[in-house]
């Protein structure tokens, strides 16, 4: 086993282990235990990925073509169906083991000091390294099968990290609504892996006595071991057009020219296996129509929030359609719906954005929006970009989100921005930190010099967006590049919104908070200054490897872009105007923040005040909440309550237990009367009884 | 005197006057308890009746045995009941059978 194998076994499990000791031994270990056993394995996990990691980025780029698989155990085997756990090691898990270990290790030291007055720390810290397992699981995952467990293994974290102050009922309505939404979105992958299982089967020509295929289609298929939901096999089948005869075809055709009956329609297989998975994709990554879950996820503790509703768990969507590049690229609609879906995300995030008072909305609505930037660079095509903007996007948005926990903890869990101003003098280190977190998300650098590459990370992956969205030949690439230039403007315009309403001018905080407002202990410091690090450089250290000049040879065998794909090329050739674009909106942002927040304030507090129709639709996040209350929600209550009222208790509860009941008992009433007790009656009824048995007798003797 | 010849029937009829009439004594009386053990007395009577015309006209005499044995149970039948009774009195207070209802469902 190499040291490759070995750390990338220790960095997955590890956690897990981690997460059920302290979990199940949290009264024999006690807080200090608990938090120093799962900070430590996270911390050490965290050094081994970035040792693969940085191995990956520097290293000899030959190994990276091949992705290697180490098989831990066969879990499911039946038929064509089979499913390993294993840990899949290419560039994208490497990558993704690198962001997940080391936000998570940072948000658990941040803990410690951000969550030290808490009575259930160990709880908290066991459900941290379960969600850090799980997130580790679904981005090893060689098979779309383990990929779900890890799925919904984060959604189970969220879950209880959203509800984690159980005494809140806010919390516990959030973390029903993000549990329930994102099984609406799961409720597609499902669909999704069942319609590849239905179409990934071998010819009946080629299927052996034991149902196993015959090693002349593997042969020719180019796959060693056949699986209908592992990775290898559907995606060189797909590339590959290899023959494929689904259940019940009367004959083998190629995987491309499948069709399926879906709700009626005749529709292109792999083109419905795409959307199904995006919508999958689009619940977990809080994407329009799905979003609506994220912003009530800030209930949770701040830690929480930065490393899975930021940096990790809703990125899983995106790295999911990029692990599934060799899908979309053969994909027509589903690509375009992820483009347009991401597009529209983006810009609708932003605006919402714009109307909100809640420190951590702001953020999450800032993550919704990146999210959107993602989705449409992989829809066009720009799977690289879309990964490198995930990169860089966890370390900025996780420091924004522990800078916000800093300004709340400081603040004594005060939230509304309304309330608090003129923090800069109190809190200079996390002023400093904020505004690099700011600087990095809306993208300051320098553009179109050549040669001279400077700028934060958000500059390096929000620009090869942008431009890849305006170089690609996609019919909704237009459409994607406006949106997304209006949404960095809007991006900037609220990231200094933040800043300023923040830290700047007079305070509105009462006078006693802000007098013990403070900057944070080391303890949360420190995983500041480490991600503060990674939002400046991470950007500049890794544009080459991951979108530039060595990306082919750095992504190498797993990312799959066409032959016709030349995005991340033709971006190099945009005209001028569009190398400049995002650097103007960024500006424009921020001057019209600095005339709405530090010049005249009074203007957007008059504008709140008298609530214009534009303005309530923005704080009323465009309506949604509304009408999906008023859609799904009540019809949902309406249908339960004809179940519950009509259907149970009429109908079932009726016709069984309480009909038998009652019978029953009116029955034993009835019969209780005729115990009268006087003496006569009973004698009567013997008599009578004697008389009509001796007839019987006596007329039975005639016959 | 043929006319006044005594048959089975006469001694059947009586005993089933007896009988009834015993029968109706349980039913009929609402008063005393003492009264219904006189009616059942008066089954068994005309039940000892059946056996001895029985036993006479068939010339067989373990009929009449049997109406010996039927006479002791009685006796020891109403020495029984009449105990039972007396301690009845003694924890109700009455006899009457409107009260004798503890049975009542």
């Amino acid at each position: 086993m190499s040291f490759q194998e070995l750390a990338a076994l220790f960095i997955v499990l590890s956690p897990g282990i981690a997460a059920a000791i302290a979990g199940l031994g949290q009264r024999a270990l006690g807080d200090k235990g608990s938090m120093a056993l799962t900070t430590g394995i996270l911390v050490i996990a965290a050094g081994l990925a970035s040792v693969l990691f940085f191995n990956q980025v520097f290293g000899p780029h030959e190994g990276a073509a091949h992705s290697h698989t180490l098989v831990i155990a066969r879990w499911i085997d039946v038929g064509t169906f089979v499913a390993n756990w294993a840990i899949r090691i290419d560039t994208l898990s490497v990558v993704m083991m690198f962001v997940v270990t080391s936000v998570s290790a940072l948000v658990h030291i941040y803990s410690i000091g951000y969550m030290a007055d808490d009575p259930h720390r160990s709880r908290f810290f066991a459900y941290l390294s379960l969600f850090t397992f799980a997130m580790l699981m679904l981005v090893t995952a060689d098979n779309f099968i383990q990929l779900f467990f890890g799925w919904e293994g984060v959604g189970l974290a969220s879950y209880l990290l959203i509800g984690f102050w159980y005494k809140k009922p806010s919390a516990n309505d959030a973390a029903i609504k993000a549990f329930v939404v994102n099984r609406v979105g799961d409720f597609g992958f499902a669909l999704g892996i069942m319609a590849l299982v239905f179409m990934i089967q071998v010819p009946a020509e080629f299927v052996g006595a034991d149902g196993k295929p015959v090693a002349a289609y593997l042969q020719q298929a180019g796959i060693t071991q056949f699986s209908s939901v592992g990775f290898d096999t559907v995606f060189n089948i797909i590339v590959n057009n290899v023959a494929v005869q689904p259940i019940g075809a009367p004959a083998a055709m190629p995987i491309q020219s499948v069709t399926l009956d879906f709700l009626g329609q005749h529709v292109w297989g792999i083109e419905i296996v795409g959307v199904l998975l995006f919508i999958g994709a689009m619940g977990k990554s809080a994407q329009f129509f799905l979003h609506t879950w994220l912003p009530d996820a800030m209930e949770g503790p701040t830690p929480v929030s930065a490393l899975i509703h930021a940096a990790t768990m809703v990125t899983a969507g995106v790295f999911l359609v990029c692990r599934c590049s060799y899908l979309y690229e053969h994909t027509v609609i589903a690509a375009n719906v992820v483009t347009i879906i991401g597009a529209v995300t983006c810009f609708f995030a932003a605006t919402v954005g714009l109307a909100q008072n809640d420190i951590k909305r702001v953020v999450a609505y800032s993550t919704c929006s990146q999210l959107g930037y993602m989705f449409f660079a992989a829809g066009l095509g720009a799977y690289q970009a879309a990964m490198f903007h995930l990169f860089t996007h966890a370390f900025f948005k996780a420091l924004l989100f522990l800078s916000a926990g800093a300004v709340i903890h400081g603040m004594h869990h005060e939230q509304d921005m309304r309330n608090m101003g003129g923090l800069r003098k109190k809190m200079p280190l996390t002023w400093a930190m904020m505004l690099i977190g700011t600087l990095a998300l809306t993208g300051v650098g320098i553009p179109a010099v050549e040669g001279l590459h400077i700028g934060f990370a958000g500059f390096f992956s929000k620009d090869a967006i942008i431009e890849s969205a305006y170089a690609s030949h996609d019919a909704y690439g237009p459409l994607a590049f406006w949106l997304s230039i209006g949404a960095a403007f809007l991006t900037s315009f609220y990231s200094w919104r933040l800043m300023f309403m923040t830290f700047e001018g007079k305070t509105r905080a009462d006078h006693h908070t802000y007098d013990h407002a403070h900057d944070p202990p080391w303890v949360m410091v420190v995983p500041l200054i480490l991600l503060a690090v990674g939002a400046v450089a991470s950007g500049l250290v890794f544009y080459d490897a991951m979108v530039d000049h060595h990306q082919a040879a750095f992504w190498g065998s797993a990312i799959y872009t066409s032959p016709e794909n030349h995005v991340l090329h033709d971006r190099h050739e945009v005209p001028f105007w569009v190398l400049l674009a995002p650097a103007g909106a960024w500006i424009g942002g921020l001057l019209f923040a600095v005339i709405f927040y530090l010049l005249a304030p009074s203007v957007p507090r008059k504008m709140a005040a008298t609530g214009g129709p534009m303005h309530s639709f923005l704080s009323h996040k465009w309506y949604f909440d509304e009408i999906y209350h008023f859609v799904f929600v009540r019809g949902a209550v309406l249908l339960g309550d004809l179940f519950w009222k009509v259907g149970d208790k009429k109908i079932i509860d009726g016709m069984g237990p309480d009909g038998v009941t009652g019978v029953a008992k009116a029955g034993a009433g009835g019969l209780s009367r005729l115990h009268t007790g006087f003496l006569f009656h009973y004698a009567l009824v013997i008599l009578l009884a004697a008389v009509v048995f001796s007839a019987f007798v006596l007329l039975g003797q005639e016959r | 005197m043929s006319g006044l010849e005594l048959s089975l029937g006469h001694y059947l009829s009586v005993s089933a006057a007896l009988f009834v009439i015993g029968v109706f004594g349980i039913f009929v009386n609402r008063k005393n308890i003492i009264v219904i053990l006189m009616a059942i007395e008066l089954i068994l009577l005309s039940v000892n009746v059946n056996l001895v015309a029985f036993s006479v006209f068939n010339g067989n005499i373990i009929g009449q045995v049997f109406a010996m044995l039927v006479l002791t149970v009685a006796a020891a039948e109403a020495a029984v009941g009449l105990a039972i009774l007396v301690v009845y009195f003694r924890n109700r207070g009455a006899i009457a059978v409107e009260d004798v209802n503890v049975l009542r469902g």
